[in-house]
């Protein structure tokens, strides 16, 4: 009970570095360029015009308005991969500062969840536009949005924590998650529809691939216009659970041992 | 464990990974798993070292390059976690063990202000209060808005001193940091440490100059090879000191 008091008393001393942290991401991305943060709308925007090109033709018959149906996988495919590739870093990138102050390093990867969550944010209004440009009716229920942002942080957050630790032993990893995630995106219905995939497949993905989880959740709320069902949404907050558990637990385990291995 | 101490470190041993044997692929771990030679070649850059220091003492720790002066000092701080041992500090501490460690490089004074102050574990809020005392310290008045890529190492130093000693800590924790900086700028941060230690403020100082553990400190710690050689007096230990070097 203490310890657990001890660590919301750090995670509140160091909340303002947290929040420095993030500023800090966002502004340097957009220094020096000339449209700044708008490019975080425009930047999903023609990767949506340029995907809709290439694929309408050959998944049209499928489905019916592909801009949307796309740019809601997108969005959240993109939010997982890049938050867990820039997580993967955040430790070995800060080697210098954890070497010379004591910091709870968690801050770093809780820092790039974080500011890649803020991009998503910004995509939603690239989505919201495309919505309005496609005539696409709006549902009561993408209310509920903020709760499938929280589900998908926390299976981010985990996901970050095992990568960015497991990266500080074995390099390797940078590699292998690479590879990985291409293997993820094919095995995830972002740009085609479900029911393409051989029946063995499909029920391999729609069981055991998480993003099918968030992504289908995320259709339900915004292309569809329905709440989702109680197997993608509880199954969404039991896979964030286990993950998040399993991070923290590596996170946890091997943290003092990272400054040896810089 | 006794209270008057402000900090308590009890025979700790510090074991590090030497950097040969460092294993930090999949394709040598497991090579090496199978060939059972995991078992990694270790180090101790401290063996069985106690430091007791009472509230607003200085302590200089002094010994050749690789004797363990700064590991002991990153020990005290919590960056480094002992393999054996316990260390117990009370209060606040401030680190200077490198100035502006955690400044980024493409932002400018302003932001790296706000950075900085909170790597340390202010709140925002109060870094707002601070901000013009650091800047006066700093002297850094007309190149608030310029990234510190272009500031020379000096300026560097002065800001991350200014920083890091803008509160009154309980234990200074102070490594080899004033090389940098010209003359003046030296007697100055000097000064602070020096009004820092009549106020109350523990002192723990690293540095090669004999002289100025001399100047700072009550007492000092004779590391050599990770083992304590003497401690005790500042005037005895580092007679002592400079006699061995001759």
């Amino acid at each position: 009970m203490k310890a657990m008091r001890d660590r919301i008393n750090t995670f509140l001393k160091y909340k303002d570095l947290l929040r420095e942290l993030v500023v800090r991401d966002i502004k340097l991305k957009y220094r020096r360029s000339f449209l700044g943060y708008v490019w975080s709308i425009l930047n999903p925007l023609l990767i949506m015009i340029v995907m809709t090109i290439v694929f309408s033709q050959m998944f049209e018959r499928g489905i019916s308005n592909f801009p949307v149906y796309l740019l809601t996988g997108n969005a959240m495919f993109e939010f997982v991969n890049s938050s867990t590739h820039m997580a993967m870093y955040s430790v070995l990138d800060n080697a210098a500062l954890i070497k010379k102050i004591y910091v709870p390093k968690y801050i770093f990867t809780l820092a790039r969840i974080t500011s890649s969550m803020v991009d998503f944010i910004f995509s939603l209004g690239a989505l919201f536009l495309v919505m309005i440009v496609t005539g696409a009716p709006f549902s009561i229920y993408m209310l509920e949005i903020p709760i499938l942002a929280v589900q998908v942080y926390l299976f981010a957050c985990g996901l970050g924590f095992l990568l960015s630790s497991a990266n500080v032993f074995f390099r390797d990893i940078q590699y292998i998650y690479n590879a990985f995630t291409t293997a993820w995106m094919y095995l995830t219905p972002i740009f085609y529809p479900i029911d393409l995939l051989p029946d063995w497949l499909r029920w391999l993905v729609e069981r055991f691939n998480p993003m099918f989880y968030y992504i289908q959740h995320f259709r339900d709320l915004v292309y569809i216009g329905q709440l989702p069902s109680a197997r993608i949404f509880w199954g969404g907050w039991i896979i964030a659970g286990i993950m998040l558990a399993i991070g923290l637990a590596v996170f946890k385990k091997t943290q003092d041992k990272f400054i040896l291995y810089f | 464990m006794s209270e008057e101490y402000i900090v308590d470190v009890d025979n700790i041993t510090i074991r590090f990974n030497l950097a040969t044997e460092k294993v930090d692929n999949l394709k040598e771990y497991f090579i090496k798993l199978v060939k059972h030679e995991l078992m990694f070649q270790e180090f101790l850059a401290l063996r069985d070292v106690s430091l007791k220091v009472k509230r607003g003492e200085a302590w200089g720790l002094i010994g050749v390059n690789g004797s363990g002066k700064s590991t002991l000092l990153k020990a005290v701080c919590g960056i480094l976690k002992p393999y054996k041992g316990t260390i117990t500090t009370r209060g606040t501490i401030a680190p200077l063990i490198e100035l502006g460690a955690g400044f980024d490089m493409n932002m400018t004074a302003r932001e790296n202000v706000f950075l900085n102050g909170t790597v340390l574990g202010h709140s925002r809020k109060f870094m707002q209060e601070h901000f013009d005392e650091i800047i006066d310290f700093a002297e850094l008045q007309d190149f608030l808005d310029v990234p510190i890529k272009n500031f020379s190492s000096g300026m560097q130093a002065r800001l991350g001193f200014a920083i890091a000693t803008m509160v009154k800590p309980d234990i200074l924790v102070v490594d080899e940091i004033l090389s940098v900086g010209d003359y003046q700028f030296q007697q100055k941060c000097y000064d602070r440490m020096q009004n820092m230690m009549e106020g109350g403020t523990t002192l723990l100082y690293v540095s090669h100059d004999v002289d100025s553990v001399k100047r700072l400190c009550s007492h000092a710690l004779w590391l050599e090879h990770g083992i304590v050689k003497k401690s005790g007096q500042v005037d005895e230990v580092t007679a002592e000191y400079m006699q061995e070097a001759q």
